[in-house]
């Protein structure tokens, strides 16, 4: 069975909140200064995903990640937890997509990969929390999807997937080949082994640019985008807490409760 | 040329979606700054009555398509059938809930309509001078706000974040035209199938309807407080349990129970988060609470800068103490 998986490059959401950073002018979310980035939490869902399935039922598994260069980082590791496969999709100007522009060119990216039964994609990128390139990349390639799954399994040909919802779940069956989202309940993703790394460090990982993928340059990076962010800004909250003091916790517990009250709140 | 503010009124169980209510509300604005009518379009099988409600709710003209292939929610289904209603009515903006099942027809839609969309929205205003329409959203889990245009394509998308909108307000006197949207789609051609649904275990008062609302995070430890300490406070208080993605992760317990941008979005009178140190993607569930309590033992966590009360103490000493005096103030 083949699988793709992509996997975004994004800022370390477990950074420290004031390390946060944007740029304003230029309507960018910035890498933290000294934190490395990493691959979006919920593609790591899907890559674990994927290498479970090829456990269970044989296969192979590529990793797609269009981004600069420095995204190469996210394959290496994607290499080192057990992917066979890793192209980079960069070009200068796939810059600022949005989400119509990155899954046209990771849906072009999979039609020159050609072989795929399944797709995984996570549910969404924590840097702009979308939620809309899998679903693009599915429109594009004319492909059944399903979003936001605690669990994904193959059985006899087919795809059976559960599907979050607010109350519980869905058992939803597709026919290969489809797209599915990965969430983060499905698994927790398996840190490299040394042998993984070592193995991952020898690894070519090509790079597919605009001309390799053959796409039409209206259609990539701000040119090809619909959305556009007129203003970024970093929300204030005035900080007006009210302590609530007392010499022991159980006494400020007590005070807690008598200050509910007189608030008419309990 | 397109025109009319539409809006995606889901229906659960016949009747109109909460969400659906907060859509129509915020769509209402819209179109009236516009000066354009507000449009629904309601799917599903034996809703008419829920239509009727859209109409007294404010809309103008709702498209309905009642058919049995539509009784369940089904990507593929409710893509085309919207698809085709818009293709219909062009509108010039569509707004859509971030419920369960809108998250995944929205983005499905706007690629198929070759549209942009805002996802999980917040804020909807209409610019003065452009007409267009200004999408703002929380990004990277609500550390920062973007606001958001759709230039050059129709219709303008965007989806909605639960409880941020202020739900229209019933009118039994309002008039409107529903219209009948015709249903050709086979089912036998639906790539998908859904095999079942499965509840989770319920008991007591619901997340999303609780007035008082006590979660746990990390800080815990375990499962064994949230059902020790926490449950039985809640109960005292009439409200639910509630908890961080960590707790869920963690499996302590189950991720119905977790709030925030990909949890649940409450907006209870009193929340009182217990060891939970308030990282965005968290607050964005229940930043909307109208007083709350952090209980936490690091004096910097940043829950403290958005919550309206505080106590810096360790939650194991000051819940049951809590909860004693509680019992104590409930009994006079
Ligand atoms: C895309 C994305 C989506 C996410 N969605 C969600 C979501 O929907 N909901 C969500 O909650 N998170 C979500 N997160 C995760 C979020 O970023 C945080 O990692 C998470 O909320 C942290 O949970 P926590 O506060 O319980 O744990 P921690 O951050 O580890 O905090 C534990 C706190 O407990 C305190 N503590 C420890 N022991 C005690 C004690 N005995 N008494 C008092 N205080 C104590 C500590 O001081 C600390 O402040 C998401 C993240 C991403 C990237
Ligand atoms: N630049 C990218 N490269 C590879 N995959 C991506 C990229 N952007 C988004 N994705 C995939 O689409 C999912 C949802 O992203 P988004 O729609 O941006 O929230 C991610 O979890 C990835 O699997």
């Amino acid at each position: 069975m083949d699988i793709i998986v992509t996997i975004k490059q994004v800022p370390d959401p477990e950074a420290p909140k004031e390390s946060f950073r944007i740029d304003e002018e230029a309507k960018r979310i910035l890498n933290p200064a000294n934190v490395d980035p990493v691959i979006n939490g919920y593609d790591e869902n899907a890559i674990e995903a994927a290498l479970q399935l090829k456990e269970a039922v044989g296969g192979k598994v590529t990793a797609l990640c269009m981004g600069e260069e420095s995204a190469t980082r996210a394959l290496k590791q994607a290499l080192a937890m057990g992917v066979d496969e890793a192209i980079l999709l960069h070009d200068p100007a796939f810059a600022d997509a949005d989400a119509t522009a990155t899954a046209y060119v990771l849906a072009a990216a999979i039609r020159k990969l050609g072989k795929y039964d399944l797709i995984l994609c996570g549910r969404q990128a924590s840097d702009w929390d979308q939620a809309q390139v899998p679903s693009g990349i599915a429109e594009y390639l004319d492909l059944p999807s399903v979003t936001a799954v605690q669990k994904v399994e193959v059985r006899d040909g087919t795809v059976r997937v559960e599907r979050i919802l607010e109350d519980g779940y869905e058992v939803i069956e597709l026919p290969m080949p489809c797209l599915v989202t990965v969430s983060n309940e499905a698994n927790r993703p398996r840190y490299p082994t040394l042998k993984g790394i070592m193995a991952a460090g020898k690894k070519q990982i090509p790079v597919w640019n605009a001309a390799a993928l053959e796409v039409d340059p209206a259609r990539v990076g701000r040119a090809g985008s619909l959305t556009r962010v007129v203003k970024l800004y970093i929300p204030r909250f005035e900080g007006s807490c009210e302590f609530i003091e007392g010499e022991t916790p159980e006494e400020m517990g007590e005070k807690l409760a008598l200050r509910l009250r007189e608030l008419k709140i309990i | 040329m397109t025109q009319g503010v539409m809006v995606f009124a889901e229906t659960t169980g016949g009747t109109l979606a909460s969400i659906a209510k907060e859509l129509l509300g915020a769509g209402r604005k819209l179109a009236d700054a516009l000066g354009e009518p507000l449009l629904a379009a309601v799917l599903g099988h034996g809703v008419q009555e829920a239509a009727q409600e859209a109409v007294y709710h404010g809309a103008d003209t709702v498209y309905v398509a009642d058919a049995p292939v539509l009784e369940t929610y089904q990507t593929a289904s409710y893509t085309a059938v919207m698809a085709q209603i818009v293709a219909q009515a062009q509108p010039s903006i569509l707004l859509i809930g971030m419920s369960d099942n809108g998250r995944d027809l929205a983005p499905r839609l706007a690629f198929r309509l070759g549209t942009g969309l805002a996802s999980d929205c917040v804020d909807l205003a209409i610019n003065p001078e452009t007409k267009l329409l200004e999408a703002t959203r929380p990004v990277s889990g609500g550390n920062a706000m973007a606001t958001v245009v759709i230039e050059k394509t129709r219709p303008q998308m965007a989806t909605v974040r639960a409880k941020t909108m202020e739900p229209a307000v019933r009118d039994p006197s309002r008039q409107g035209t529903l219209v009948p949207v015709e249903v050709t789609l086979d089912p036998a051609t639906l790539p998908a199938r859904v095999i079942e649904r499965v509840k989770a275990k319920a008991e007591g008062v619901r997340l999303e309807d609780a007035e008082i609302v006590i979660a746990g995070g990390r800080g815990l430890k375990g499962p064994e407080d949230f059902y020790a300490l926490l449950e039985p406070c809640a109960k005292l208080l009439g409200g639910a349990v509630g908890a961080s993605r960590a707790a869920v992760d963690e499996g302590w317990v189950p991720t119905q129970m977790q709030i925030g941008l990909t949890g649940k979005i409450i907006s209870p009178k009193l929340y009182i988060a217990c060891a939970i140190s308030g990282a965005a993607q968290h607050m964005a569930g229940c930043g909307y609470a109208k007083t709350i309590v952090a209980i936490n033992r690091d004096p910097d966590a940043p829950i403290f800068q958005r919550a309206h009360l505080g106590v810096v103490g360790d939650y194991k000493k000051v819940i049951p103490a809590f909860h004693k005096k509680c019992e104590e103030l409930l009994k006079k």
